[in-house]
């Protein structure tokens, strides 16, 4: 732990307007970003309840919707993206507990560090152990639901991008939601409404793939998913020194 | 903000309004009663709805409109008031606010439950995945969880910066989930703002008549919000006031 509080200090020390500043913010971030990934290799709290209930999503939805070859690729698209959502909405919720409870979170906020900088890190953290799931998920989805493996990269790519747009606001939500008396009750009520663009566009775009359609036929989706995650991340990125004042 | 302060700052705003809110009741509430009658009676049927029941069906409209108007409305005032509020951190945009969205909810139930009244005679069914349909329901459902993060809240200070922020978030997010469901087809009537839209169903055109129905109607509505919001945030002022005068008691 001492070695990562050091650059902080140090970088600190340097004016935020001097040329320096940006790879100095940068710096901090990461600082943040290694301790959630030191915090989680040590506990792997998030990452393997995340997991275990994504596989298991997409194991109810097989039996649910009875699948069969004719409809597999009507459902497919729904299926990932709910395991997906529902796996992201379970990490997400525990992103900010462990802070307050353990009183991280006062000890951030007295660091001389931008509150943006406590955002970046922790919403670079939440993408990351998402995405490890997702690493994992993505290959037995497409085992289980018998789709060719080469459509494999270009899945990757949507999924990195909605899961970029869940996290960048969830991320601000979570934040807020662990001062509630409801806690993890609150996050899924107050997320999942304002991502509703963002389910929307990565399932189009994940059924266009499936689908083998041209990019061009699914592209507008590609672009509303883009500026989609530049807007909320901008927006939760603003606000996020609000719901950290005290 | 010192309770002092608080303090005189809602005396400032409590006193000699009670004038005021009557007049405003009393305007609000016959402009509403000549609503109706222009709704109900004075406006022609519209010519190219045949059957009997897609006419009356049409007259919903009239207050369907403006109450899906006002919903609009009161979010936008809700955004504006919540960046006022975290900008000034003054108590009265948060009032603002709460107040507003509180009105906004109402409004758009009324427009989820008056659509479907309109649409089974028009559509043949109650309910469809159309964007305008799903652009209220999403709308609702986002500030319906602005009023649930509320009350989930305890301190006061913690409420009115939460919600805030969840407000500004919620109205950033209505345009682009617009955007979203737009993209799906539509088939409800472009009455209000032109579009070519040749899947709509139950369109009609507006007579000279019914557009001026329509506008008394929205204009009454406005009026109506203005009504509810001032004794909204009245209220709003007087509890506060209490639970001051409550705490200064208790720990005195």
């Amino acid at each position: 732990m001492t070695e990562q509080v050091k650059p902080l200090s140090n970088t600190a020390t340097a004016a935020p307007a001097a040329p320096g500043g940006l790879t100095g913010y940068f710096r901090k971030v990461l600082a943040i970003v290694r301790k959630d990934v030191a915090a989680e290799i040590r506990t792997k709290e998030m990452i393997s309840a995340m997991l275990v209930f994504s596989l298991l999503i997409i194991l109810i939805f097989n039996f649910a919707f009875d699948l069969r070859a004719e409809n597999i690729n009507t459902v497919a698209p729904g299926v990932l993206w709910v395991s997906i959502a529902f796996a992201g909405m379970l990490g997400l919720s525990r992103s900010f507990i462990l802070e307050l409870d353990r009183g991280v979170l006062d000890g951030l906020l007295l660091t001389p560090v931008d509150r943006s900088a406590i955002y970046f890190g922790k919403m670079i953290g939440n993408v990351l152990f998402i995405s490890v799931v997702e690493i994992i998920l993505l290959p037995v989805f497409v085992i289980l639901f018998n789709q060719p493996a080469n459509i494999l990269p270009m899945l990757a790519g949507v999924v990195l991008l909605g899961t970029i747009g869940f996290a960048g606001v969830g991320t601000l939500f979570s934040a807020m939601a662990v001062h509630t008396r409801a806690r993890e009750v609150m996050l899924p009520i107050m997320l999942f409404p304002v991502v509703v663009p963002v389910m929307l566009s990565a399932v189009r775009l994940t059924a266009g793939i499936l689908d083998q359609v041209p990019f061009e036929d699914v592209r507008h989706w590609g672009v509303l998913l883009v500026a989609f995650d530049a807007i909320f991340v901008a927006a939760s990125f603003m606000l996020f020194e609000y719901v950290v004042e005290e | 903000m010192s309770t002092k302060t608080i303090l005189a700052d809602q005396q400032k705003t409590g006193s000699g309004g009670f004038s005021w809110g009557l007049a405003l009741s009393a305007v609000s509430g016959l402009l509403m009663l000549a609503a109706l009658y222009m709704a109900l009676v004075g406006a022609p049927d519209a010519v190219n709805l045949t059957s009997p029941a897609e006419r009356a069906a049409q007259r919903i409209f009239y207050f369907h409109v403006p109450a899906a108007w006002i919903g609009f409305l009161a979010f936008i005032v809700a955004a504006g008031a919540s960046l006022m509020y975290l900008i000034t951190r003054r108590q009265r945009w948060d009032m603002w606010a709460l107040a507003s969205v509180e009105i906004g909810v109402v409004f758009f139930a009324m427009v989820m439950l008056s659509g479907p009244i309109w649409a089974k005679p028009t559509w043949n069914v109650w309910w469809t995945w159309d964007p305008r349909l799903t652009i209220s329901t999403i709308s609702w459902l986002l500030y319906l969880g602005y009023l649930m993060l509320r009350g989930a809240i305890d301190n006061p200070d913690r409420q009115a910066r939460f919600g805030a922020v969840y407000a500004l978030i919620a109205a950033i997010s209505v345009p682009i989930n617009w955007v979203a469901i737009r993209w799906w087809r539509t088939i409800h009537p472009a009455v209000v703002l032109p579009g070519n839209n040749s899947a709509a169903q139950g369109e009609f055109g507006m007579s000279a008549d019914i557009r001026n129905t329509l506008l008394f109607c929205l204009f009454a509505f406005t009026v109506f919000y203005i009504m509810l919001m001032y004794h909204r945030i009245n209220l709003e002022n007087l509890k506060r006031r209490v639970d001051t005068l409550r705490q200064q008691i208790l720990y005195r």
